[in-house]
């Protein structure tokens, strides 16, 4: 029993420092690392795809195929769905 | 199969939810929300009158095959709308109505809504907004079915 309760607190130990060393290193909220995507989006969506609403136009054009993946869930969902309550014929 | 109270209500409701979840599918490159935020509002709609008024009244109306064929001609506009992309514009999903003349070509000057821009964001806003919407009533349908079939036996 108290091997197991060793092992519990020494991993909890390595677990917690490597969360506060994560957490303290994390950028501060609204400065991002890496800005230059989003700051391309924000200066040429309007000019590329014609839309003021810049998610939209993230969803829907810059990352796509994302969306038609979220559609190919949808889809597998409602097949999956009806597969299952299908109105069976009793004999 | 709810009271009298229900049913008026949910009458009285359901065009107005109607009404705004295809505002804002049609306003997905303008507002927020989007396809399938506004699918999601009609179908809510929808499942509004099925739970008032009963499966057995809504299955009269409608079959979850036509709300099948609904959703695949939902998926398959996305889909062709991505693929005249890669005819039109050389790569999937590429926008290539933006900046010309067809509808829904302009480009906007300001940030001041204009319907009539956003390239191919909108058709596909409206694909996904049929897809969404045949989808989630489609599921329901098929579950309040096979639950009042078994309470029925």
């Amino acid at each position: 029993m108290e091997g197991r309760m060793l092992v519990a607190a020494g991993s909890l130990t390595i677990v917690s420092i490597f969360l506060i060393f994560g957490a303290l290193l994390i950028h501060p909220f609204g400065v991002p690392n890496a800005y230059k995507m989003d700051q391309y989006i924000i200066d040429h969506t309007q000019n590329e795809s014609g839309a003021n609403n810049g998610v939209t136009a993230v969803v829907f054009d810059y990352r796509g195929f994302d969306t038609l993946g979220e559609a190919t869930v949808l889809f597998t969902a409602v097949a999956g769905v009806i597969l299952v309550f299908r109105r069976v014929k009793k004999e | 199969m709810m009271s009298k109270i229900v049913k008026t209500i949910a009458g009285i409701s359901f065009p107005f939810i109607t009404i705004y979840g295809l505002y804002v599918i049609a306003h997905g490159h303008l507002t927020p929300g989007g396809g399938f935020q506004g699918g999601a509002i009609v179908a809510s709609g929808l499942i509004l009158l099925l739970v008032a008024y009963g499966t057995d009244w809504i299955i009269e109306k409608i079959k979850e095959s036509h709300l099948s064929i609904l959703e695949s001609l939902g998926a398959l506009g996305f889909i062709g709308v991505a693929f005249l992309g890669l005819i039109f514009g050389g790569m999937f999903f590429t926008n290539f109505i933006a900046g010309t003349s067809m509808l829904f070509g302009g480009i906007p000057t300001s940030t001041a809504a204009n319907i009539n821009t956003g390239g191919t964001l909108p058709l596909m806003n409206f694909a996904v907004g049929l897809k969404v919407i045949a989808g989630l009533f489609a599921i329901v349908l098929v579950m309040a079915y096979a639950i009042s079939k078994e309470e029925g036996e």
